[in-house]
């Protein structure tokens, strides 16, 4: 309990909240979609799904993309004192290599999913109007091959996410550092 | 040389008499191997592209007697396919194709007209899931040597034959609108 001191807690900008909180949200949706919509069988609810989720995807890609340069433009307050003084060195390490490793993954999980679309002959055409690039051809074989990373890959980055939910309320709950105040909205 | 072993000709000879009488009108023969019928439907703005694998035809067709053409197209609706194992399953079910009742479409000319360079229109009549619609199909003529291609496209509307019946009816998910492209490898036909 050292956040005593009389110095405001550093908080993210607020575009960086929003965006924390709205991209959380927007991957949680999407995780549990694509597990729904995967079993399915061949319906207009499917083929309903399957395109929103694309769009979603798309969106979520964008977001990510202006997250990223706001993030390189914007540095993050620092971790508080007390927490970084009594953070082993492998925690530290962890908590570079998780954060780092989400990022890439915001890019590659939804990257991989418009090259399957692509590969197996369904273009992503974003709301219904607008045909996307396809960045690999359509070709059978290549999409067998994809189509398992897709999956493979939003686990991983959903066990990221788990692993960084429950490092951080570890830290604000059984540590009783000043954590969270830093990332959650309306909070002074 | 004996009289009977003459006669042992004769079915060879009327055979060749009749090719040659009927060789002008009835000469013209698919090549189903340089041959497609690809259809293009949009699922929620994305272009989805299939094809029949079997077809046949009877052509006869003569450039200069147009009014005597008479092109009749068998399409094997079993056939077709999307290319993915999954949805190709569902085309043959009732609200698709319905192939256990309706196992052909087929195309009837009526009329070919002339417009010049190469270039016709083909009026009939459009057979599938047992309802007929008349349709007019430009078709583009090209000749290299003894092969002839025939190209074109038009546009069906699936709803009017129940293709994508019931929960598929939707027209914001499935386009009622069809692209039909065709390519016919032909040989023996008159020269344009």
């Amino acid at each position: 309990m050292s956040s005593e001191t009389a110095l405001p807690i550093a908080r993210y900008t607020l575009p960086a909240i929003a965006m924390h909180w709205l991209l959380a949200l927007a991957l949680f949706g999407m995780f549990g979609m694509g597990l729904y919509m995967v079993d399915l069988p061949i319906s207009p609810l499917r083929l309903k799904l399957y395109n929103w989720h694309k769009w979603a995807g798309t969106t979520v890609l964008t977001l990510s993309l202006l997250r990223l340069f706001w993030r390189l433009s914007h540095r993050p307050p620092a971790l508080p004192d007390s927490l970084l003084q009594s953070m082993p060195s492998w925690q530290r390490l962890a908590h570079h290599v998780t954060h780092h490793a989400l990022y890439a993954l915001f890019f590659i999980v939804p990257l991989v999913g418009w090259a399957y679309s692509s590969a197996a002959g369904f273009p992503i055409v974003l709301f219904g109007v607008l045909p996307l690039p396809d960045f690999v051809s359509a070709d059978k074989a290549l999409a067998e091959l994809i189509k398992p990373w897709h999956e493979i890959s939003a686990f991983a980055m959903m066990g990221l996410v788990l692993l960084h939910v429950s490092a951080a309320l570890k830290h604000q709950w059984i540590n009783k550092h000043p954590l969270l105040q830093r990332i959650l909205p309306g909070t002074k | 040389m004996q009289i009977t072993s003459l006669f042992r000709f004769v079915p060879f000879i009327c055979t060749a008499i009749l090719s040659t009488l009927f060789l002008p009108a009835m000469a013209q023969q698919l090549v189903p191997a340089q041959s497609e019928i690809i259809f293009v439907s949009k699922q929620m703005g994305v272009p989805v592209e299939g094809h029949f694998q079997k077809f046949s035809a009877k052509i006869a067709f003569n450039p200069n007697k147009l009014d005597q053409a008479n092109l009749a197209f068998t399409v094997d609706m079993s056939s077709a396919t999307l290319g993915v194992k999954e949805t190709d399953a569902e085309l043959p079910k009732a609200d698709w194709f319905n192939t256990a009742k309706f196992a052909q479409a087929t195309f009837q000319s009526t009329t070919v007209k002339s417009l010049g360079a190469g270039k016709y229109e083909v009026a009939g009549k459009l057979t599938i899931k047992g309802t007929a619609q008349a349709v007019t199909v430009p078709v583009t003529l090209t000749q290299s040597g003894v092969n002839t291609t025939a190209t074109g496209a038009f546009t069906l509307k699936r709803l009017a034959f129940k293709i994508g019946d019931n929960e598929w009816s939707d027209t914001s998910m499935v386009a009622d609108e069809v692209q039909v492209k065709f390519k016919f490898a032909l040989t023996g036909m008159a020269k344009l």
